[in-house]
């Protein structure tokens, strides 16, 4: 019996350890561009929260709308009133997995190609992407780096016709984080 | 055969720590934020878009501008429709104000105007004293205060007396308590206190006191109808007025912001439209009226 109370013990303990490497940031980047002959629109949120499991290949993210920031205030107003309707719905989330992180060894410093597909809940509509992006590690801490376009009217996001020279249909994001924190 | 019973609680234990590994991938997010105390109900959320400007109809709203922001608003109150076809129903005169409002910092802005109304200056700062939020800071309601002063230029009546600068100046404060119960719906109570040097009558107070109560219901995500009545304390009244009560729609189009509404004042100075409002409704001493709103972003915003 104490024979396999230590066994079991044991294998617990190896098994969750060697499986509990979660990179973490509270502090990640995103940010996302509208361009129109008539104006060009950007913002950005430095309050991204983004975590990664490296053994399971998950990788998920979660951001306030009512983080970003934009250079006009009535833009910002307009963004969390009108087109996100942040008090509704106060957060956007992205939930998938890195298709190709078997190619990845998080022990040496490395750039990787890599693809990663999920679940997007923007405005309270989720949709399946699919984005290629850049995973690097240097001395240990691992960063990642995505560019992808969303279709507004994918997400029930309307642009009324006054407005429609101004804001582009296609929105350009730019994902940028820097997983510094374990847990 | 140990060696077999040893395999055997090997394979089960790591067959568990996997599903328990398995558990805590699939919230990955919610793990994270309960570790970090993220969670929603330890943040502060701060409500926005009280209102739609900083204007109700013709008294402030909690709104103010943006930092760096400034904003250029014409207002114009047209004359009464009951003036008839002669007047074509008031359009055939005009009383207007031009304003610039700026915002220093979220909490404080400041303004000016010159109104056709006796030919009136006026400024004012608004600051916020308290921001309604959910969350882990609760506030029900979002305070301002607002002093104004108002400067009448128009020539005194009589230039034989001796006529005092200080006979010009108006002095107004009100706080406005705002709260957003809803998407749609924004109410807003505002006591207000006013000193005039110069009051007509003898039996004229030169303290006036009044309590407005103004409010919004959104009608789509970019119109909206609002209602503005200002009560005055009897006994802290001018005589032979009356009071003011407007009401109007928001219209909202990008960087405009276009105000259209009916109200029985043709001043848009406080000290005008609580204080001295001559009209009644029930008169059909009803003026047609729009403010427009134009913002541009000066400072930086961040």
């Amino acid at each position: 019996m104490k024979r396999f109370l230590f066994i079991s013990s044991l294998t617990l303990l190896v098994s969750l350890t060697g499986t509990a490497q979660k990179n973490f940031t509270k502090n990640g980047n995103i940010s996302f561009f509208s361009k129109t002959s008539m104006e060009n629109i950007d913002a950005a949120s430095n309050q991204v929260m983004c975590v990664l499991d490296a053994t399971t290949a998950n990788l998920q993210f979660s951001v306030l709308v009512k983080s970003f920031s934009f250079k006009k205030a009535l833009m910002q107003e307009h963004f969390n009133e009108n087109y996100m309707e942040s008090d509704k719905y106060p957060k956007s989330t992205f939930k998938g997995t890195i298709a190709d992180i078997n190619n990845v060894n998080f022990s040496k410093d490395g750039i990787y190609n890599i693809s990663v597909t999920g679940d997007l809940n923007l405005h309270n509509v989720t949709k399946k992407v699919t984005s290629p992006g850049i995973l690097s590690i240097k001395s240990g801490k691992i960063s990642l780096t995505s560019a992808f376009n969303v279709l507004l009217s994918d997400y029930n996001i309307e642009i009324p016709k006054v407005v429609e020279g101004n804001i582009s249909k296609t929105i350009e994001i730019k994902v940028n984080v820097a997983l510094d924190q374990k847990m | 055969m140990p060696y077999i019973k040893i395999f055997f609680v090997a394979i089960v234990s790591i067959a568990f720590a996997k599903k328990l590994h398995a558990q805590d991938t699939l919230d990955l997010m919610s793990q994270l934020e309960k570790e970090l105390g993220n969670e929603e109900k330890d943040m502060t959320n701060y409500t926005t878009a009280t209102f739609k400007t900083t204007r109700l109809i013709n008294g402030h709203s909690v709104e103010n501008v943006g930092k760096g922001v400034l904003d250029v608003k014409i207002s114009h109150r047209f004359g009464k429709v009951n003036g008839g076809a002669y007047e074509f129903f008031g359009l055939d005169n005009a009383s207007m104000r031009m304003g610039m409002d700026y915002g220093i910092n979220r909490f404080l802005m400041v303004g000016v105007g010159r109104n056709t109304y006796e030919k009136t200056y006026d400024a004012f700062f608004k600051l916020k004293i308290l921001r309604q939020s959910t969350g882990k800071r609760k506030m029900p309601i979002t305070l301002s205060y607002v002093p104004t002063i108002a400067l009448k230029t128009i020539k005194f009546d009589d230039p034989n007396r001796k006529n005092y600068f200080t006979s010009r100046l108006f002095f107004t404060h009100q706080l406005l308590i705002g709260r957003k119960f809803s998407d749609n719906t924004s109410l807003q109570l505002m006591p207000t206190f006013s000193h005039r040097n110069l009051v007509q009558l003898n039996a004229d107070p030169n303290n006036l006191m009044a309590i407005g109560i103004g409010g919004r219901q959104k009608l789509t995500k970019r119109v909206s109808i609002n209602a503005e009545y200002y009560y005055q304390i009897p006994g802290y009244k001018l005589s032979g007025t009356t009071d003011c009560f407007s009401l109007g729609f928001d219209l909202e189009t990008g960087g405009h912001v276009f105000q259209l509404h009916f109200t029985n004042s043709p001043g848009m100075t406080e000290r005008s439209f609580i204080s001295e409002t001559k009209g009644n409704w029930s008169k059909g001493d009803i003026l047609f009226g729009f403010n427009i709103s134009r913002v541009f972003t000066i400072g930086k915003h961040h």
